[in-house]
């Protein structure tokens, strides 16, 4: 048996691993959500602001991480949109524009009594803008400066939202949603920790360990991967319980449960692998 | 033939005709639209007002088929077909390199480049460079919104300027002319990012590391867990720390104390590797979704 493991082709561990998430993918599976405290801060930021208060959603990430990230960037909006926020999007990812459109979707579908038609009004998409934490630097300090028109060409002093917002240190809160560089690192680096702007954010497995060590000093809290995702919308059912009937705010919840057949498949092979190892060793052929 | 690659063959070709007899047995793969009327006043203050209308299509859910308003959409099936065609080509690089994989993979490289580059054209260099230098002609041709009061903007001649002498790499004679362009942003890059580092990343991080051993609460009794939260991260940093201190060798206590820190280095490693795996998985589930959800209505 050792011996057939020893020359195994690696595309049955692919076959298994498909397999592994695909079926409770197609059945559904799914696992309650506990809370962790940095998901509880992070809802508690958006949900202790008083309604109609002003969010700025920046979502850097692109169709590459839509998996890992789209559950984030819906649960921030649809909680940003039960609170009737006011919102505006910005993105410093080029393919960015396509993601915040999803987003202003579910404001103009899901909530139309608050958001439909009420473009300038409750919600804005200033859109993509070049030049990375250079972006940032301006925002945080002159809007206008770097945006001069919305996503639709339209000028910022003729919008309602952004007519008297000077700079991004003037919204009561930051939300970003971000899959690497230019990205949440930069928010911190260049706005939330020299101007205290309370930051909220929502990132890739990969990042995680990297922005831990901001908290809870310069960020107040974060949605670390698909994991984050799915506290954060269990968060919002157990507060808001008529979303438990609305498949699309269980978008991170649905894939928690192929992460978990995964993750076991994962430290099985993994468990595997090393017994081969010691008993190859054993046998002096390692 | 190989045993190997002929039960690989068998799988793909009876994944194959799987994925064909549900498309055509289950009538599925297919998108259907709602159209919305818009309507739009013209904004130009000296235009005569003109109404404007127009439809835009909003995608519904198959349930909906066969409802007034609703209609089945060719362009947006064809894209369908064409993402999933796409996701199946790159997935097939799990069985082998192959010409499908290269094919797709260089069609995702050059369309993510040209619509960067469209992006970046229409929001920079028109609306951030072509607007503030010469906003009336802007106003005339592309963005009618631009208010009538704002000025040419010199200042902005010079990141023209520096564009240009970047772009003059590409001309045979005089190449050097573009490093100063490229000076101007290596220095400015690195005179903002020092700033920002030493607040946050030097500074800050300090700040955060600074925190008592023992914690009590309120009301006098002591808070075991969040002591020993704070207990692990100052002994994890003060013996990472100790680890990348070379001025003296690591002998006696030392050499403890820094194997104390490679320890935590491993499991920081650790917990990258894992949040990375979950990443990609979460990923691949993103895609098989999409699949099975979007393409084939399982």
């Amino acid at each position: 048996m050792l011996k057939i493991l020893q020359t195994l082709d690696r595309r049955w561990i692919f076959l298994a691993m498909f397999l592994a998430v695909a079926i409770p993918l197609i059945m559904g599976m799914t696992f309650p959500e506990k809370t962790s405290d940095q998901v509880m801060a992070v809802f508690n930021a958006v949900e202790n602001l008083p309604d109609g208060s002003n969010v700025v959603m920046a979502l850097d990430y692109d169709p590459a991480s839509e998996g890992e990230l789209q559950p984030m960037a819906s649960a921030f909006t649809r909680h940003c949109a039960l609170k009737k926020h006011n919102i505006y999007f910005m993105t410093l990812w080029p393919q960015g524009g396509p993601m915040i459109q999803r987003s202003t979707d579910l404001l103009e579908n899901d909530y139309p009594e608050t958001y439909k038609g009420k473009y300038g009004s409750k919600y804005v998409n200033l859109g993509f803008r070049a030049g990375n934490e250079g972006v940032i630097k301006l925002v945080v300090e002159d809007l206008k400066k770097s945006y001069d028109t919305d996503v639709q060409g339209t000028n910022l002093n003729d919008i309602p939202l952004t007519k008297n917002l000077k700079n991004i240190q003037q919204v009561d809160l930051l939300c970003n949603v971000s899959a690497g560089y230019p990205g949440s690192k930069e928010w911190v680096l260049y706005g939330s920790a020299p101007f205290d702007i309370p930051t909220v954010i929502g990132c890739t497995g990969v990042q995680a360990p990297i922005m831990l060590p901001y908290i809870p000093q310069q960020l107040t809290g974060m949605l670390a991967a698909i994991k984050g995702a799915a506290e954060y919308e269990q968060a919002i059912i157990n507060r808001y319980p008529e979303l438990n009937d609305n498949p699309a705010a269980k978008e991170g919840l649905k894939r928690m449960g192929p992460q978990l057949v995964a993750h076991v498949l994962l430290i099985g092979l993994i468990a595997l692998g090393n017994v081969i190892y010691f008993w190859e060793r054993k046998q002096g052929t390692a | 033939m190989k045993q190997s690659t002929l039960i690989w063959t068998l799988l793909m070709v009876f994944g194959g005709l799987s994925l064909i007899a549900i498309q055509l047995f289950r009538d599925k793969g297919e998108v259907y639209v709602r159209e919305v009327p818009v309507e739009g006043k013209s904004s130009l203050p000296e235009a005569q007002e003109q109404t404007y209308r127009w439809s835009t299509y909003k995608q519904v859910s198959e349930k909906e088929k066969g409802k007034p308003g609703v209609s089945f959409s060719l362009s947006r099936t064809l894209g369908l077909w064409v993402a999933a065609f796409c996701t199946l080509a790159i997935f097939s690089f799990l069985y082998g390199d192959n010409p499908l994989y290269k094919f797709t993979e260089a069609v995702f490289v050059g369309v993510s480049a040209a619509y960067a580059m469209v992006v970046a054209f229409w929001t920079e260099i028109v609306t951030n460079l072509f607007a503030k230098l010469l906003p009336g002609y802007a106003r005339m041709s592309f963005l009618p919104d631009i208010s009538e009061d704002v000025q040419s903007d010199l200042l902005y001649l010079i990141p023209l300027v520096l564009s240009v002498l970047l772009l003059w790499r590409l001309a045979p004679k005089g190449t050097w002319i573009a490093r100063w362009p490229l000076a101007f942003f290596i220095g400015a890059t690195a005179g903002i990012r020092l700033i920002s580092y030493l607040e946050a990343d030097f500074i800050g991080q300090i700040q955060n590391t600074i925190m008592p051993f023992i914690v009590f609460s309120a009301d006098g009794s002591l808070l075991w867990i969040q002591s020993l939260r704070n207990t692990i991260v100052i002994v994890g940093v003060t013996s990472c720390m100790v680890y990348f201190f070379f001025s003296i060798e690591h002998e006696g206590v030392v050499k403890y104390i820094s194997r104390l820190g490679i320890w935590f280095l491993m499991v920081t490693f650790g917990a990258s590797f894992a949040y990375t795996v979950m990443g990609r998985i979460a990923l691949l589930s993103g895609r098989l979704d999409f699949l099975f959800n979007n393409w084939l209505g399982i």
